[in-house]
């Protein structure tokens, strides 16, 4: 007898469902062979499991299928507390934490306030009239703002209000005419160039692009404009000295902002010759903020900084202008431009050299 | 007395698995249980849980043909549900807090003692029939647990005849005897 036929017969034995002779036989050999014996005590048993398993499972599903039942029909309390009884139990559950968290609180506020009040009985003082300062200062910005576009609205402008500006930086005036010097990063790729600044909105043209040399030369192109009489300051022919201390006017914000720093070496990014590394707080929408010297000449236009480290940034000499501008007159019939070499700002305090240069240093924005 | 006879005729209905004395025994008993697991730090999943897990270790007793329950079957329920929770709070560290009994109890230790052991049990063959994979596992729980005939299991199956799935039958039994009894028989050892 094989195995499987062998197990078949302990099955039917066990369920009873043996024929009456075949009992006798299997009976007999249950006796002579204890291994069968074994195998009909081991069966017994599993199926017997088998039987209790299969019971309990078929319980358990009876009872989660009367528990929803039930809780459908309303006839039990819901899975899901509801009111009373979920305070309750939420109360209960964390009574103690919430006992515990109150008390320390209490002697936290306790500790702190009584180390606040003997530790620092005076200094909140100077704290409060900080703020106050603060607040004068916003204030007072707000106001010069209001001044400011009240100013602006009364002027006529013929820049559509409606144009996005996404991009910008800052340019400044080389030729009282309207010609103004910016970087050519800026204005690659515009659609429509505005230029802005407490004088007013205009509408600009690129004129030239050297994109070697980081300069893009642009014209204002606006019946508004008004041309300069004279400029303040003086483009230097020179490579800057190391070690002069700069300064710069730009347009990081919508605001001018005033910089300062020194000339830290002679070349630029990755030893490149044509500019300078100046140390300065650049930011974007400084890029085409000019550099000038304690005398008021332009000694480069700053162009970027190094992304890594922090503090430094670079500048395109200014004499590589005038190789742009020669380069200009020799392609283009455009009007001469004439930049002034000599500064009408040698000699004066720092504030009076700003306040007459920032009226020549614009916003660019670019569409 | 007379309603001692009616609670034996419940708990003789819920031994044959009347779905109808079951679900009537449920909703008599179970807002009980359910606010004393709630009061006592538990969730109505808990409550469920346990309840579920009472009316389980009430129907095994049942089962054994044993219908006195020496107490009510309310009282009963309410000392097994007690004894169960405090076990699974004890588990988790957490307290009980009520002192006052809303019912009075009735020793069940021996009982739960009982229970555990044969929840283990189940536990092992649940393991056991899970590692089979399948289509082994199909093929035993339609036999053995819903006692279907081999010829319709065969043709559920797709097996050309009945023999092939008794042998088939055959093979995975063995597989899952082997399975049970070696985890059995450890866990024996040190139970």
């Amino acid at each position: 007898m094989d195995d499987l036929r062998l197990l078949d017969t302990v099955e039917r034995y066990i369920k009873g469902e043996i024929q009456p002779d075949e009992r006798v036989h299997f009976e007999q050999l249950r006796k002579t062979n204890p291994e069968v014996d074994q195998l009909v005590v081991e069966h017994t048993f599993f199926l017997q499991q088998m039987n209790r398993f299969g019971e309990w499972k078929r319980f358990k599903s009876l009872l989660s299928n009367i528990h929803v039942d039930l809780a459908e029909k309303g006839q039990i309390n819901s899975a899901r507390l509801q009111g009373k009884a979920k305070v309750i139990y939420l109360w209960n559950r964390y009574k103690r934490v919430s006992a515990i968290a109150a008390s320390i609180a209490v002697i936290t506020t306790l500790v702190i306030s009584s180390l606040v009040w003997i530790i620092a009985p005076a200094s909140p003082r100077s704290q409060f009239e900080e703020l106050n300062k603060k607040f004068s200062q916003l204030e007072d910005k707000t106001r010069k703002q209001e001044k400011e576009i009240d100013r602006i609205k009364d002027k006529a402008t013929s820049v559509p209000q409606d144009i996005p500006f996404t991009t910008g930086g800052t340019g400044f005036i080389i030729d009282a005419k309207g010609y103004l010097v910016t970087n050519a990063h800026v204005v690659e790729d515009a659609k429509q160039i505005a230029i802005q600044n407490n004088r007013g909105e205009y509408l600009v043209k690129v004129v030239f692009i050297d994109t070697e040399r980081d300069l893009a030369i642009l014209k204002i192109d606006d019946e508004n404009f008004k041309p300069y009489s004279s400029l303040p300051y003086g483009l230097s022919k020179q490579t800057a000295k190391l070690a002069e201390p700069i300064f710069t006017l730009g347009y990081p914000r919508n605001e001018v902002v005033y910089s300062q720093g020194y000339l830290s070496a002679k070349t630029g990014f990755n030893g490149d010759t044509l500019s300078c590394q100046i140390e300065i707080n650049a930011n974007r929408g400084n890029s085409g903020s000019p550099i000038l010297n304690r005398k008021g000449e332009v000694i480069g236009i700053l162009n970027g900084r190094q992304t890594n480290t922090q503090g430094f940034a670079f500048a395109v000499q200014s004499k590589y202008i005038f190789d742009v501008i020669e380069t200009l007159k020799k392609e283009t019939k455009s009007p001469t431009i004439r930049v002034p070499s000599r500064s009408l700002l040698n000699g004066l305090d720092r504030t009076e050299q700003v306040r007459k240069v920032q009226d020549f240093v614009y916003m660019v924005k670019v569409n | 007395m007379n309603s001692e006879l009616q609670e034996v005729g419940l708990l003789k209905g819920l031994a044959a698995g009347d779905r109808k004395i079951i679900e009537g025994i449920y909703k008599d008993h179970f807002n009980m249980i359910q606010s004393l697991i709630v009061n006592n730090n538990g969730t109505a999943d808990d409550a469920r849980d346990i309840f579920q897990e009472a009316m389980v270790v009430l129907y095994e007793k049942v089962r054994t043909g044993s219908f006195e329950l020496n107490c009510q079957l309310k009282t009963y329920l309410y000392s097994v549900s007690k004894r169960l929770w405090l076990k699974r709070l004890h588990q988790n560290n957490r307290l009980f807090t009520q002192e006052v009994d809303l019912e009075t109890t009735v020793p069940v230790d021996e009982e739960i003692g009982q229970h555990e052991k044969r929840d283990a049990e189940f536990e092992l063959m649940s393991q056991a029939i899970q590692r089979l994979g399948e289509p082994c596992k199909s093929l035993l729980e339609a036999y053995y647990l819903r006692k279907m005939k081999m010829q319709d299991i065969a043709l559920q199956f797709g097996y050309t005849n009945s023999d092939n799935a008794k042998n088939q039958k055959y093979k995975c039994l063995m597989r899952l005897k082997k399975l049970f009894f070696s985890e059995y028989k450890n866990g024996n050892t040190h139970g």
